[in-house]
């Protein structure tokens, strides 16, 4: 799932501090799963604003709630009937929801409230880590179900580079090189002569480096 | 393919293919735009190497680009070996370098992925990495042999290149992938490598050995990095802190074991007997020195390591 985290208050108040009727939006996908941006944060985040301009002397409304997806139109149009009872919106959606609401409600003024981060996976509560790049063209299936482009931090597909010492990467001691994740696994599975066959230049046009990508499904566009 | 095919017009190769040892070594261009910096160096150590590499913004700290250097050492009669990492340019920036340095008859690259920029003086900058270093020798290869760019333009004026690339036999997971890992660069069309600096003579001969088994001296020439110690706070630097380094403690151990001021001259004297050691090891044609920030010291390690004259070859 997608990671983030939510942003710092500071920051936050930085963005909404001259608007006076403030709707906190938040999300039960991705978000929720990784404690950013969910009901619960989006509750809190509220409380903390509200302390925050009673103290100050300002009078404003914030008010919070949750959708159950942003980055799909039946949800985001619930908000339809209120929306316009806000100067800004702050959502706590990944940068997908986000935007989409800005699609949807283009003359409304909404703000990021969370740091959207990676696709990744949950290795204790608190503690995600990456495991995908969203590169477009899948090559698990050749590096033991490890991806180098998201876990070498030289994304490097002929890896690993000289500065693996100790199964960590040289970027820190803590980073573990994920050439050598692929290594342990592809001798794990006997497949050790999988690594010699040079890989050639990856085609990047299906990552980012293609432009804005899309996927249409005319299967499922009946 | 190996080292005595595909004829360029390289020194460097042409020394290796007459069974010379081959002696290269490196300047590292200056953090500004004072282009006298690089002949200073070169003219320091121009008659004792074959070739002099210039390092492409190593461990990531932004300087006088090694291309330009490069056509600088060329038009001195100097023969430079252009350094040319992944990290910082996709592969239309790559190529159009390997054209441009190919069109002032620069004959020799090392391909080389690079340090991260985390390790460099602009921490906060984005990372290209459209290639690896794999992929950028089999780039050279296509160009050299083929005419051909990665997107399909074929060319006629072709780009003569000795191909080399690095090898690291201390880094991780063990010394029986980093053989690998060459067999690799071997596959891709890589005709030389100069190695990481060897501080751990048994894990070089071990590499050396594992090399000689699968036939890979024959086709990759190797090329064995020295670095002297200028003191024992530097072994102890590169002992802890520099990722990919296998200095022993007997090295730390002996540069302790003199006074201060002679450290600098057990240095030199433990390069020299390592050159020694090694040129007595299968498949070892030659020594890189990277004598870092310490050019002047490379004439006398070339010499008393009886490396001194340089032979002469035709074209060269």
């Amino acid at each position: 799932m997608i990671r983030a985290v939510g942003k710092p208050l500071e920051e936050i108040i930085g963005m909404v501090q001259n608007f006076d009727r403030i709707l906190l939006a938040g999300c039960d996908g991705c978000v929720t799963v990784c404690e950013a941006g969910g009901l619960k944060e989006t509750k809190v985040l509220g409380s903390a604003l509200r302390l925050y301009f009673t103290q100050a002397g300002q009078n404003k409304v914030v008010d919070e709630t949750t959708l159950t997806r942003q980055c799909d139109k039946e949800y985001l149009a619930q908000l339809g009937d209120r929306i316009d009872n806000y100067d800004a919106v702050v959502s706590l959606a990944c940068g997908a929801g986000a935007q989409f609401m800005v699609d949807m409600y283009k003359h409304k003024v909404v703000f990021p409230g969370v740091d959207t981060c990676f696709i990744g996976v949950t290795e204790e509560r608190g503690w995600y880590t990456e495991r995908c790049q969203a590169c477009g063209r899948c090559i698990l299936a050749d590096t033991g179900g490890i991806c180098p482009i998201a876990r070498c931090s030289k994304r490097m597909l002929n890896g690993p580079c000289g500065g693996s010492e100790g199964g960590k990467c040289e970027v820190s001691p803590e980073m573990p090189c994920g050439w050598q994740l692929i290594y342990d696994r592809l001798k794990t599975l006997g497949q050790l002569d999988r690594f010699e066959k040079p890989v050639d230049p990856k085609d990047w046009t299906s990552s980012r480096d293609g432009g804005i990508r899309k996927i249409m499904r005319e299967d499922l566009r009946i | 393919m190996s080292f005595m095919d595909i004829d360029t017009p390289s020194k460097l190769q042409k020394i290796i293919k007459a069974g010379h040892l081959a002696v290269t070594s490196e300047v590292g261009p200056p953090r500004s735009a004072d282009g006298k910096v690089i002949e200073e160096k070169g003219n320091l150590i121009k008659d004792y190497v074959d070739a002099i590499n210039v390092t492409d913004n190593q461990t990531s700290v932004c300087r006088l680009c090694s291309l330009a250097s490069c056509i600088r050492l060329k038009l001195m009669g100097l023969e430079p070996v252009l350094q040319m990492v992944t990290r910082d340019r996709n592969r239309i920036a790559l190529q159009s370098d390997i054209l441009g340095a190919a069109s002032f008859g620069i004959n020799n690259m090392l391909c080389l992925t690079g340090d991260h920029q985390h390790f460099g003086d602009h921490a906060n900058a984005v990372n290209v990495f459209d290639l690896d270093s794999i992929q950028l020798i089999q780039t050279v290869k296509m160009m050299r042999d083929e005419g051909r760019l990665i997107g399909g333009h074929e060319f006629d004026v072709k780009p003569q290149i000795f191909i080399g690339a690095a090898a690291n036999p201390f880094a991780g997971p063990n010394v029986e992938l980093r053989v690998a890992r060459l067999a690799k660069k071997a596959a891709a069309g890589v005709q030389f490598i100069q190695t990481q600096c060897i501080y751990n003579m048994d894990t070089m001969k071990t590499f050396m050995k594992l090399m000689v088994d699968r036939g890979l001296h024959e086709k990759v020439a190797v090329l064995a990095g020295i670095t002297p110690m200028k003191n024992v706070g530097m072994a102890r630097y590169m002992q802890k802190r520099v990722p990919g380094i296998d200095v022993p403690d007997a090295i730390v151990d002996r540069l302790k074991g003199v006074p201060k001021e002679k450290q600098a001259d057990e240095g030199i004297n433990i390069a020299i007997e390592q050159i020694e050691e090694l040129k007595e090891v299968e498949g070892i044609r030659g020594f890189h020195i990277m004598a870092i920030e310490w050019e002047e010291k490379v004439p006398e390690i070339v010499e008393r390591a009886g490396l001194y004259p340089r032979p002469k070859v035709n074209g060269g």
